[in-house]
């Protein structure tokens, strides 16, 4: 650090509020180190790169969301009278686009993982911080590509891009679209290679592996897992994008070419990226049932192996997306049996969290809210996961509403209330503000509300066979979908508060100590905001993670009187 | 910002030799998505070869084993060359590491040229899948699958060359300002390893689409 | 429509009984965890909230045993739904022998059904009553999936090999008819009806139908049309070989290798001969790629396919 302290840093700042009649003179952090467009497009520090992917990706739920709002909008009445078909498919594989690939995948690990691997383990910073921008910028270049095919017409595929409808028969830009998706991958990529490096070997003296944080054995699986898996997704697009532009017949049956080939490489990654959306959603939940409940976690061991044995085992169970595609008997037989073995270090995680729970002194801030939504949602998502991995069950719902309504339990109901419930536990240790508490609280019970409105009757609907991606449907399953977009409004409403009030905290909030919430861990025993360089000399870890004294008890000082 | 003092030592990390470790390790998990990456082409490699042997024999036959024993040689060659290129680095040779630098880049572009000509050759055969393929006077056909995995798996693998050589470049432009010392080399060790990687897919490459078909069953009747 | 939400689709073939017993005990596992798990996370979040003069937090490690329990316990839940689970897919993906063959070619955005005794009827599937209905079904496009949901089959029809599936049918009635995998812009319209009727109603219905040929007498007549007959007469020393009573054999192919000759290998040879060449015999027939449909194919298949069956007239393999 030589040049980057600005020469207006310590000028007062007329933004912040005055408490208790004094101006607050705060101290340099990373946020008013400098300012200018520059010092942060081209920033090193992770944490500012943190804050450019919360940005982004908020914009991306944004995106998403609308397109989701005009799905559940077409899906009121039974016969297509908003959309044209052709306008309802490129609606929801741009949903499915959008949010996978740039909210799901990347929203923990690149946000609060940036921001807080580094933080947690006592470095000043990722192992390669430049890399770290270019996957920023990787990310990006991804999200304008995506942009760009949704400006020149949209893509009609699906999100799972089957062939050989998207190589030959597509009429849209699926091309551009497969690039998008090939470009990002390469972003994930880094973003994990980065956390593989760092966590091998900038711990801080003393910080062992069984002393890390549960968050960070999950941002490192889940690295693990894009390392192995991201390459593959990337040369699979790129195969149909070639088969697109010239027709090379890799995966075109007239040519003697395999559809179905496609769907394994394809599932290859895209199983094991359900588990890179939702590990690191585990990681978070472990950090917010010990901090609110001032206790240790539950059997920290097998929590730590639980989330690399989700990471290994599944790696072997995408053939459960093709139970019906014509892989042989015995293929799946494996596959179910492998997807059965999945379950359970999952069930063992629920268990454990709740073990922790049990005679602590359990705080119901929001965050602690939206882990109980969590375990409530990702439970049924589990659960109903459970039925889709038992062959003979699989094959009447496979491809209808049912796993619609599961994949939503597990990724919305799991992931994005766990990264809800992050961001506003991180919300004053990366801002130094607090938020509004009880708008809040509110907000988490509309969402956990809207949630299950808008996806419990999809499960019916599902059972009753009523097909995913279908612009039209039978008139007797209108009160279930009426039900369900009546749920989806409530749940829009629940995901906008946070976006208003958050940004709103930024300046009115309250000024947030070091440690609002009594927490362990290194990031709580620096300042809110962090400096630049995290921390003002190297810490010695002394003691295990989560290491609060025999009858602990919260100070409550976060509380809005 | 990240920043780097007169030693090399960027500022996030302790000392050089933690600085080198991450730079190593971050090179072998980079070296694991890359084996993922044409580990997803062999696959379909031995599915299509499991399913249509006759047309991977028909199709392996027609690849010029001269020409690729050739290139494996150059290639070869030019992985002794970037190792020369990184032992002249670790002390702090910068002359010799230009000289062997620029020879491995030499050696990569003859390997590149003999592909060019190897192309060529397809070119003139009709043996480009897509519209205007045709086999032994047959349109379609499995062959024209074999032929679309042998020119995206050397395809890919010569792009890989491409951005080798692209790095060696900057290679030569930095020892050109001597800045490679016995304490700080880690970029020439690490562009020596993505080599080697290149090289050893070639090595996987060679056997799997030029040899392995020529010692198939007794061939069918013409 | 009956009143209130209804949770279960028609019970109308012999699968749906053991599908819906299936999901009922799956729901009936469901709930007991949720209630288990709902009620200890509420029940500790009241129990031990923070307040003034609340005994803080008791720290416990883990318990082994405990980590154990909910270690063994789901895993043998699992084990048993995977079990019961493969056995219901067994029942459904082993057709008996004395199933009917329908044929079924989907394309964008319709579904082409061809009785075995000639009939073709789109978008609608007439079947009688308790007789095991085996469908043949190949794509001409892209992936579709044929779903009856009153029957809880389902199966993907694949571009370029067969698939197939069976049901039958218990419940007279008129079912939906999906396609279940994403095809284009009408996926959503590519549904039909299957019309389940009692077996004298069927062959009403049958007799009323537009009776076309049958798929062997169309196939024979194709086979004498596209000159097969000139390689394939069934004689000493023919170009071709011979099909009577090769069907469902073992055939030795000039590379060494053997191949069944069923409806894949058949159909393959027409579109790329030079595939899989029977020894003994030359490279020397074109290709039939672009001249014949999916639905001729299979017409074709039908009359190979009676050669080998000595009720039809063809010989014993």
């Amino acid at each position: 650090m030589s040049s980057t302290v600005a020469p207006h840093a310590a000028a007062p700042r007329p933004d912040l509020p005055a408490t208790d009649g004094h101006a607050v003179e705060p101290r340099e952090n990373y946020l008013n180190v400098d300012y200018g467009w520059k010092s942060w497009l081209l920033s090193t520090d992770h944490k500012r790169i943190a804050v450019m992917y919360l940005i982004t990706i908020m914009f991306m739920i944004l995106v998403g969301g609308s397109f989701a709002i005009l799905l559940r909008l077409e899906l009121a009445t039974p016969a297509g009278d908003l959309l044209q078909s052709e306008t309802y498919n490129k609606i929801f594989t741009m949903h499915g686009v959008v949010m996978v690939f740039f909210f799901l995948i990347p929203g923990i690990p690149a946000v609060l993982g940036n921001f807080l691997v580094p933080i947690m383990i006592g470095a000043k910073d990722l192992a390669f911080p430049k890399i770290n921008l270019l996957s920023y910028y990787i990310f990006l270049a991804g999200i304008t590509l995506t942009l760009i095919a949704v400006a020149m017409g949209g893509v009609d595929t699906g999100w799972t891009f089957y062939t050989p409808y998207s190589s030959t028969y597509a009429n849209s830009q699926v091309a551009l679209a497969a690039i998008a998706v090939f470009v990002t991958g390469f972003s994930s990529i880094l973003t994990g290679l980065n956390f593989i490096v760092t966590v091998h070997k900038m711990r801080a003296p003393g910080m062992t592996w069984f002393r890390l944080p549960l968050f960070i054995w999950a941002q490192y699986a889940t690295s693990l897992i894009i390392m192995l898996g991201t390459p593959v997704i990337a040369i699979t697009v790129a195969l149909v994008g070639l088969e697109r532009l010239f027709h090379i017949g890799i995966f075109d049956p007239t040519y003697g070419g395999d559809p179905v080939l496609f769907q394994h490489m394809f599932w290859f990654y895209s199983h094991p990226a359900v588990y890179i959306m939702i590990l690191p959603a585990m990681g978070v939940m472990s950090e917010l049932v010990t901090a609110f409940s001032k206790k240790r976690v539950f059997g920290y061991h097998i929590m730590a192996f639980s989330t690399l044995a989700i990471a290994v085992i599944g790696f072997f169970v995408w053939g459960h997306h093709l139970f019906v595609s014509g892989q042989s008997t015995y293929a799946g037989v494996m596959f179910s049996v492998i997807t059965m073995l999945v379950a359970v270090p999952s069930a063992i995680k629920v268990f454990n969290w709740v073990s922790t729970m049990y005679r602590g002194d359990v705080w119901l801030t929001t965050p602690m809210c939206f882990a109980i939504a969590f375990l409530g949602l990702f439970t049924v998502g589990g659960l109903t996961g459970i039925f889709l991995g038992a062959m003979g069950f699989d094959i009447h719902v496979h491809d209808t509403y049912f796993v619609v309504a599961h994949f939503h339990y597990v990724m919305v109901g799991g992931m994005v209330t766990a990264f809800f419930g992050g961001i506003h536990f991180w919300w004053p240790k990366m801002f130094g503000r607090m938020y509004p508490e009880n708008m809040g609280r509110i907000s988490a019970a509309i969402i956990f509300i809207g949630f299950n409105l808008t996806f419990f009757p999809q499960f019916i609907l599902g059972y009753m066979g009523m097909p995913r991606r279908y612009h039209f449907y039978p008139e007797e399953w209108q009160v279930l979908n009426v039900l369900s977009t009546a749920g989806a409004t409530l749940l829009g409403t629940g995901y906008l508060l946070p976006m208003i009030y958050l940004p709103w905290s930024l300046k009115f909030g309250k000024v947030a100590s070091k440690n609002p919430w009594g927490a362990k861990g290194l990031e709580w025993q620096i300042d809110s905001p962090p400096t630049t360089f995290n921390f003002d000399k190297v810490p010695i870890v002394t003691e295990e993670a989560y290491a609060y004294p025999e009858g602990s008890r919260h100070q409550r000082e976060a509380e809005v009187v | 910002m990240s920043s780097v003092d007169a030693t090399g030592l960027a500022h996030h990390f302790e000392d050089l030799e933690q600085q080198h470790e991450s730079a190593t390790l971050g090179m072998w998990a980079f070296l694991i998505t890359e084996i993922m990456f044409f580990g997803g082409l062999f696959g379909a490699y031995v599915v299509y070869r499991t399913m249509y042997p006759e047309a991977w024999e028909n199709g392996s036959k027609e690849l010029d084993v001269f020409l690729g024993a050739l290139n494996t040689t150059v290639l070869i060659g030019s992985s002794l060359t970037m190792a020369l290129a990184v032992r002249s680095a670790q002390h702090g040779k910068n002359r010799q590491v230009i000289g062997f630098t620029f020879l491995t880049m030499v050696l990569g572009f003859v390997f590149l040229g003999v592909k060019i000509v190897e192309y060529h050759a397809k070119w003139e055969h009709h043996l480009i899948p897509g519209p205007h393929f045709m086999f032994e006077g047959h349109l379609g056909g499995h062959e024209e699958l074999f032929f679309a995995l042998y020119f995206v798996m050397t395809g890919t693998h010569a792009f890989h060359m491409i951005i080798g050589a692209g790095l060696m470049i900057w290679v030569i432009l930095k020892a050109a300002r001597n800045e490679y010392t016995p304490q700080h080399h880690s970029h020439v060790e690490m562009i020596g390893l993505y080599w080697h990687f290149v090289d050893i897919v070639w090595i996987f490459l060679f056997p799997l689409l030029y040899l392995l078909g020529r010692h198939g069953h007794a061939s069918i009747g013409h | 429509m009956q009143t209130g939400i209804p949770l279960f689709p028609e019970n109308a073939s012999t699968f749906a009984t053991p599908v819906d017993t299936l999901y009922v005990a799956l729901v009936l596992v469901s709930i007991v965890f949720m209630v288990l798990i709902a009620g200890l996370v509420i029940g500790f979040a009241i129990r031990y909230r923070t307040r003034p003069g609340s005994e803080g937090a008791k720290q416990i490690h883990g318990a082994t045993s405990l980590e154990l329990l909910w270690t063994a316990v789901p895993l043998g839940i699992v084990m048993v739904i995977f079990v019961w689970g493969t056995k219901v897919w067994f029942q459904i993906s082993r057709p008996p022998a004395q199933a009917e063959q329908y044929y079924v070619t989907g394309k964008q955005w319709m579904w082409k059904i061809q009785h075995p005794t000639g009939q073709r009827e789109i978008n609608m599937l007439h079947v009688p009553i308790n007789q095991p209905i085996q469908l043949r079904m190949i794509s001409e496009d892209v992936i579709h999936s044929f779903y009856i949901p009153a029957f809880r089959v389902k199966r993907d029809v694949l571009p370029g090999r067969y698939s197939t599936m069976w049901f039958e049918a218990t419940k007279a009635g008129t079912y939906h008819l999906f396609c279940a995998e994403y095809c284009g812009t009408k996926h959503s319209q590519m549904i039909g009806s299957v019309i389940v009727m009692e077996p004298a109603d069927y062959e009403r219905w049958l007799s009323g139908a537009v009776a076309g040929e049958s798929p062997r007498d169309q196939g024979e007549k194709l086979f004498a049309a596209l000159r097969c007959d000139t390689c394939h007469t069934g004689l000493q020393g023919a170009r071709g070989p011979d099909f009577k009573g090769l069907w469902g054999q073992k055939v030795q192919l000039s590379d060494g290798s053997s191949v069944t000759f069923d409806e894949d290998y058949v159909r393959e040879s027409i579109l790329i001969p030079t595939a899989k060449t029977v020894v003994g015999f030359q490279q020397l027939m074109p290709t039939y790629a672009g001249q014949v449909g999916e639905d001729q194919i299979l017409s074709l298949i039908a009359y190979l396919k009676s050669l080998s069956d000595p009720a039809q007239g063809g010989a014993k393999p």
